[in-house]
């Protein structure tokens, strides 16, 4: 959904990109699948600032969608859930190790990038406080790589599929595997940067790559799968919701 | 839905399980531990003095408790969504007009 912004939401938004500048203020710091303190200060110090621009426009995106589309808000919640349902379940995969996927593609697609931001990392919140999985102190590091930098490629990929006139359900299944893979490599990057080693940086996000992407793959598939499937049942359902948000309306007047 | 959707998504589900079940039928010697944990291990290889400097607020105490609090997320997830479905399904199935 494109959001206009009025003017003091223009401004906060103004307000937030300042931080990222002036980013030695900023204390909301941390992120998602990187374990708590594993980030250097400084590392951690800047993924929360890169992040906090991308929350605000949330924030004022969801804010709209619930104003203007009340509707949709019930199908809001179902993204936020899926995300939370999927990022919790952890999978078994081809190299021997486990991982699991994001759930953030889904909601990106449906609503655009800029919500799941928000709900990614209530999800972030959830697992570094209670779970010991992730870390206040990577927060901001791994809300970047799975609820903006995963969604915003989902977004991405959705659209260019619908552009080359993929069928519907096999972009949204693209877009999420997709978003959902790209999510590891951010944070191969971000640890590889962070952790270079003698080898540089690229090596040791060779290395990093091999343990995130790798375990990644087939999940990455399934959790395509899974978002064609619950697509394709939000389609004879809802309806009227997905057309209030815009997604089957423009579908129709581009086919 | 069609008969025919639900037989593609009863498919879909089962491919997805066989993904899921192939490494657990393939690969025998590995306890599928978590891929963070892994990360952890390749950092203490290549930057083998860095010590982390923070620890989570809250460890669960053990696996039990753990997999219990994964469960409570799982479960509030599936609620919010089941409930949204049983919605719409029901909203759908009384209301004539709304099925176009």
């Amino acid at each position: 959904m494109k959001t206009k912004f009025t003017r003091p939401e223009r401004r906060l938004l103004a307000a937030s990109c300042a931080v990222p500048i002036t980013a030695a203020l900023c204390t909301n710091a941390g992120a998602m699948h990187i374990m708590e303190g594993f980030l250097p200060q400084g590392h951690a110090i800047a993924w929360g600032a890169v992040c906090l621009p991308f929350v605000v426009w949330g924030l004022i995106a969801m804010r709209k969608i619930v104003a203007q589309h009340r509707k949709a808000v019930l199908l809001l919640a179902m993204m936020g859930a899926y995300a939370f349902v999927l990022s919790a379940l952890k999978r078994p995969s081809v190299t021997g190790s486990s991982s699991h996927p994001t759930g953030t593609g889904l909601g990106a697609v449906l609503f655009g990038p800029a919500p799941m931001a928000v709900l990614g990392m209530i999800v972030l919140l959830f697992q570094a406080i209670l779970l010991a999985h992730g870390g206040l102190t990577t927060l901001g590091a791994n809300t970047f790589s799975m609820a903006i930098a995963g969604p915003f490629v989902s977004f991405g990929v959705y659209r260019l599929c619908r552009k080359l006139k993929v069928n519907r359900l096999v972009s949204v299944g693209i877009a999420c595997a997709l978003g959902d893979l790209f999510t590891y490599c951010i944070t191969a990057a971000q640890l590889a940067l962070a952790h270079p080693g003698e080898q540089g940086v690229l090596a040791s996000m060779a290395e990093f790559l091999g343990v995130f992407a790798l375990t990644q793959i087939p999940l990455a598939i399934v959790e395509g799968i899974l978002s064609a499937i619950v697509l394709m049942m939000l389609e004879s359902f809802a309806k009227p919701e997905l057309r209030e948000i815009g997604f089957l309306q423009k579908e129709v007047v581009k086919a | 839905m069609s008969k025919k959707q639900v037989v593609t998504i009863l498919i879909l589900v089962l491919l997805c399980a066989a993904i899921l079940i192939f490494p657990l039928m393939t690969i025998r010697d590995s306890e599928f531990g978590g891929a963070d944990g892994q990360a952890e291990e390749v950092i203490a290889q290549i930057d083998p003095d860095y010590t982390p400097w923070a620890e989570n607020i809250l460890e669960p105490p053990g696996g039990e408790t753990e997999s219990l609090l994964f469960c409570l997320q799982t479960a509030l997830g599936a609620i919010v969504i089941g409930f949204g479905f049983g919605y719409l399904v029901a909203r759908k199935k009384y209301r004539a007009e709304e099925a176009v």
